[in-house]
């Protein structure tokens, strides 16, 4: 459907798209304190992708994604699930959210915690949905 | 008690696993559940006896007040002990009859499942959990008649069940709500224990109606009883159990459980009476007109249906224990002539009384225990049958209660008498006949037999000794019934009394029409065209109506019209808001606004884009200006500090547009396909959905209802859920239930899309001419693919194993394309018919002005399962 060959473009999407995957994660992980989460992360790391797509083609863009996108939605569904059990073994409601503090080498602590393997779970089912249905519908305008 | 419902589910969930190593014999190790639930039920006997009554409590869903308590007096004692007794003989005969059937486990299965939920109705004290196993046995009964399914009679047989039975289910929901909203309680013991007087409550009619309906279609009463005979179509175990011994009973045993609360009132004895004593004669009379011996069974089914029914609704002492006697005395025998009856069947290959004779030297035990279960379904001494039928005949005498009853009553002991001696003498006596040649027919194996013979000899015993039955078993369940204990016993002989002569004279009079059955038979056959008339047309007709109005409806709310249903949905939001918010509130004027001169140039941006989408002549276009009214949505956003809600509506944004353009690329250009008139009722429908939103807003601005939840969540957003960004709190934290439940909807959308896409060439964007219209492409099968003889199967075969030249193919290929340019032709022929419709027209032309058709046919061919290449069943109707 796109015209192939548009120098900057090309250019632009080589740059941006690692640039655009960078700053998801970002988005992703600074989501329970500052604007962000996993919705917006996800919309962003498609919104990468969606440039490759229209730049390269569903089947480069395929190449370059390694997973396809409906494992993506199984993941982040998997993530998803998971995240509402540890509640349950420490006795509390469902999607209790459960927090550790896991010390690291240098004196500081990783706040790991169950909200955000959630977040992560809505990421990867954002991003998931939004390439598979992109990806199809490129394929149907590129037969 | 629980639990015993429990192991019922569980062996059944089990059996699968049962079957793969023991494979016919699962049956006989099955058995011992029900057998050892018998026992177990068997032990609280004295204790039940004595009057008391035994309560399990379990809690269920207690914020709603629905528990799993289970309560054992009299009654649920005297069904628990028929279920699981019945229920054991007849998990035996059923391994023994569909012996090497490929399906013998699952019916194990579902005939578990059907004793679990049935003991679980008897049993059940709430009168949800009732309600839930009430449908559960309607379900498992479903799947027992349908257990033949290729046959499509027993597919036919098992749906109209279902539909009468649930309908009847619906109606009893209704009754059992307004019971439990009258007696303030949804625990039966509760409703039992409270002093209110239901029969004096304003609901009291409605509710009796609903109960009723719900009881006379469970329990086949006229004119729901059609459906019952059709259920023979079931394999003989389950016609045997569920159809005789238990499930037909559930009505009968719900308005026992009713009837100390809503029973004595004139109308619950005029209805009762009048149904129970019409169910009778028709299910007596009817059966006269059958030869096929499990419909003659299912008749006189009927007749002990309506009796039962009619002895609640006498309601009187005698009445009562007359009740449970004939309960027990009809389980016993009509159990144990279902199974003889599918031993005859089994073994000599027929089961028309017209086919058989003489097989009492082949078949000696069957014919044996038919014989004095007939005995009991005639009601002769010394049979417990006897009993029950003394009783029914003394409590008629015993109040005189109507001439016209007991007419019936004494009618049909006769018509009965016939049918028992019909069943009892006419396989096995006189000269031989069989469907099978004499010396394949031999006795039916020990597991067929072992149920009739042991129920059978119950049946002797119980007569015999019906003092003992009458302590132990009935009695109590008459005291459950009339609500208090009563004087009564039970005895085999009371003396010469009207009784008694009314018996003689109906058993002398019912062997003299058997003997001239043959004639009488002939001439009830005349009557077809009347009966054919009954209340199974009804139904006939219901569901033909009921086809009608789906379909009328559907056409009417489903037409496919994507401009049809959003203006049904704006229109009724528009409609039901606005009548709210005029009634509630007045409308509020509120312009008393402080805006900087950013916002009102995103306001008027807004504006100017939507202004834009809706005049623009170009879809691109329409798409392009939609975005930027998202866009300027987010600068809103962010003006008024949700940067969050920004971010995304940009995103969103973005990856619609991408996403619109990826579907629009290939649709015709935009044109106007709607007329002024119907541009101008868009517009209206949208001013009007404006205006409403702008009202409501004020009316929100003003009115304050309630304390704002956010002020909460700001207060504990970074105690309770250790994050500052409240959006994303309340997306994984606060709401994360929510969350989980969009994230799955937004998989199974992606998934959906995905499937639209890829699974049908013809719905791919841009492949379909006809999408958005009620009209679906004409579908052209292959000449290759038509069949028109075997012959042709054969060469084709021969074909494709190169063993004839493959220059025929050639030329069915010519005349495929042939085929295809004649079809294209028919196409525009249709085209130009269908001219009054502008966009149809409209539409082909620009598809045949960009697609070469013949690419969409090769898709066709390429893409589709050959399996699902069938005519197209949906033609348009013009």
């Amino acid at each position: 459907m796109m015209k192939p060959g548009t120098l900057i473009l090309h250019v632009a999407a080589r740059y941006l798209v690692p640039l655009q995957l960078v700053f998801s994660v970002f988005l992703l992980l600074r989501g329970h304190d500052e604007p962000g989460g996993g919705f917006i992360a996800g919309l962003v790391a498609s919104g990468a992708f969606a440039l490759y797509l229209f730049t390269f083609g569903a089947t480069v863009t395929r190449d370059l994604m390694r997973v396809d996108p409906r494992n993506l939605i199984g993941v982040g569904l998997f993530f998803g699930m998971i995240s509402i059990f540890p509640a349950l073994i420490v006795g509390e409601p469902l999607l209790t959210a459960q927090w550790w503090d896991i010390p690291m080498p240098g004196g500081g602590y990783l706040k790991m915690n169950t909200p955000l393997i959630f977040d992560i779970g809505v990421y990867f089912t954002v991003f998931g949905s939004v390439m598979l249905m992109l990806i199809a519908l490129t394929e149907t305008e590129e037969h | 008690m629980q639990l015993a419902v429990l192991v019922i589910f569980l062996a059944a969930a089990l059996t699968p696993w049962l079957y793969k190593s023991l494979d016919s014999r699962t049956s006989t190790i099955l058995a011992i559940i029900p057998a050892a639930l018998t026992v177990w039920f068997a032990s609280y006997i004295p204790a039940v006896a004595s009057g008391e009554v035994i309560v399990h409590h379990y809690d269920w869903i207690p914020g709603l007040g629905v528990s799993f308590d289970m309560v054992l007096d009299g009654l649920s004692l005297l069904f628990a002990l028929l279920i699981c007794g019945v229920g054991t003989f007849i998990v035996l005969y059923a391994g023994a009859y569909l012996k090497g059937h490929e399906n013998l486990n699952r019916f194990l299965v579902i005939l578990l499942s059907f004793m679990g939920s049935m003991l679980g109705l008897v049993l059940a004290d709430n009168l949800i959990t009732l309600f839930v196993f009430w449908e559960l046995t309607s379900i498992t009964s479903y799947m027992l008649i349908g257990f033949n399914h290729q046959s499509a009679d027993a597919r036919k047989a098992a749906l109209q069940g279902l539909i009468v039975t649930v309908g009847g289910g619906l109606a009893l929901m209704a009754g059992l709500i307004m019971l439990a909203s009258a007696g303030g309680s949804y625990s039966l013991q509760e409703i039992f224990n409270s002093s209110d007087v239901l029969t004096e409550h304003p609901w009291y009619t409605g509710m009796m109606v609903c109960l009723l309906l719900g009881a006379f279609t469970k329990s086949a009463q006229f004119p729901f009883h059609f459906w019952l005979p059709n259920a023979m179509a079931a394999p003989t175990p389950v016609s045997a159990y569920l159809h005789s011994a238990t499930m037909v009973k559930a009505g009968i045993y719900l308005l026992a459980r009713l009837q100390p609360e809503l029973g004595g009132t004139e109308l619950w004895i005029t209805v009762l009476t009048s149904v129970g004593a019409f169910t009778m004669l028709t299910g007596a009379f009817l059966a006269l007109r059958n030869t096929d011996l499990k419909k003659l069974l299912a008749y006189s089914t009927l007749m002990a249906l309506g009796t039962l029914v009619l002895l609640l609704g006498i309601g009187t002492e005698l009445a009562m224990i007359g009740f449970a006697a004939y309960l027990v005395a009809h389980s016993l025998y009509k159990g144990a002539l279902f199974m003889l009856a599918g031993a005859v069947d089994h073994e000599a290959g027929s089961r028309d009384v017209r086919d058989l004779g003489g097989l009492r030297k082949k078949l000696p035990v069957t014919a044996v225990c038919t014989m004095v279960a007939a005995l009991s379904l005639a009601g002769l001494p010394p049979l417990f049958g006897f009993v029950a039928k003394e009783l029914l005949l003394e409590s008629l005498l015993d109040d005189m209660f109507s001439m016209v009853i007991l007419a019936m009553v004494i009618l049909s002991s006769i018509f009965i008498v016939c049918v028992a001696a019909l069943v009892a003498i006419r396989p096995f006596f006189g000269e031989f006949k069989a469907g099978k040649d004499a010396d394949q027919i031999h006795e039916a194996p020990a597991g067929m037999l072992a149920g009739p013979v042991v129920l059978v000899v119950l049946s002797l015993l119980a007569g015999l000794v019906p003092g003992l039955v009458g302590t132990f078993f009935t009695l109590p369940a008459t005291y459950a019934v009339a609500g208090g204990e009563i004087e009564g016993y039970l005895s085999l002989w009371h003396g010469i009394n009207a009784a008694l002569l009314i018996s003689i004279a109906s058993i002398v009079l019912g062997f003299i029409l058997f003997k001239n059955w043959d004639k009488v038979y002939l001439q009830l056959r005349k009557l077809d065209p009347i009966i054919n008339r009954g209340p199974e047309l009804g139904y006939f007709k219901f569901m033909d109506g009921l086809v009608w109005t789906a379909e009328w409806q559907t056409r009417l709310l489903q037409n496919g019209s994507m401009r049809n249903y959003l203006r049904v949905i704006i229109l009724s939001f528009v409609v039901i808001t606005g009548y709210t918010l005029l009634t509630r509130y007045q409308l509020h004027w509120n312009f008393d606004l402080d805006v900087t001169f950013y916002e009102v140039f995103a306001v008027l941006m807004l504006v100017a884009g939507a202004a834009a989408a809706v005049l623009t002549s170009s879809r691109m276009g329409a798409v392009a200006y939609m975005g930027s009214v998202g866009f300027f949505v987010a600068m809103i956003f962010i003006l008024f500090s949700a940067p969050d809600l920004g971010i995304t509506q940009i995103l969103v944004e973005t990856l619609t547009v991408i996403l619109l353009v990826l579907v629009l690329f290939r649709l015709p250009s935009f044109s106007n396909i709607s007329s002024p008139l119907d541009r101008a009722s868009d517009a209206f429908v949208a001013l009007l959905t404006g205006a409403l939103m702008t009202l409501l807003i004020m009316v929100t601005i003003d009115v304050q209802m309630f304390e704002p939840i956010s002020d909460y969540m700001i207060a504990n957003s970074v105690p309770l859920a250790q994050g500052r960004n409240i959006v994303n709190v309340i997306l994984v934290d606060y709401r994360a239930l929510d969350t989980l439940g969009e994230i799955f909807v937004l998989a199974l959308a992606a998934m959906g899309v995905y499937a639209m896409i890829k699974f049908n060439p013809k719905t791919a964007p841009g492949s379909n001419h006809h999408a958005g219209t009620l009209i679906l492409p004409p579908k052209h099968i292959p000449e290759k693919d038509i069949v028109h003889s075997l012959e042709e199967i054969h060469q084709r075969m021969l074909e494709e194993q190169n063993i004839v030249p493959a220059d025929e193919i050639e030329q069915e290929a010519l005349d495929d394309e042939d085929l295809e340019r004649s079809a294209d032709a028919e196409d525009e022929a249709r085209n130009a018919t269908t001219g009054s419709n502008p966009s149809m027209t409209k539409k082909n032309a620009q598809h045949d002005g960009v697609h070469d058709y013949s690419d969409y046919e090769e898709g066709t061919d390429k893409d589709i399962n050959p399996d699902t290449n069938e005519p197209h069943k949906g033609e348009p109707k013009p």
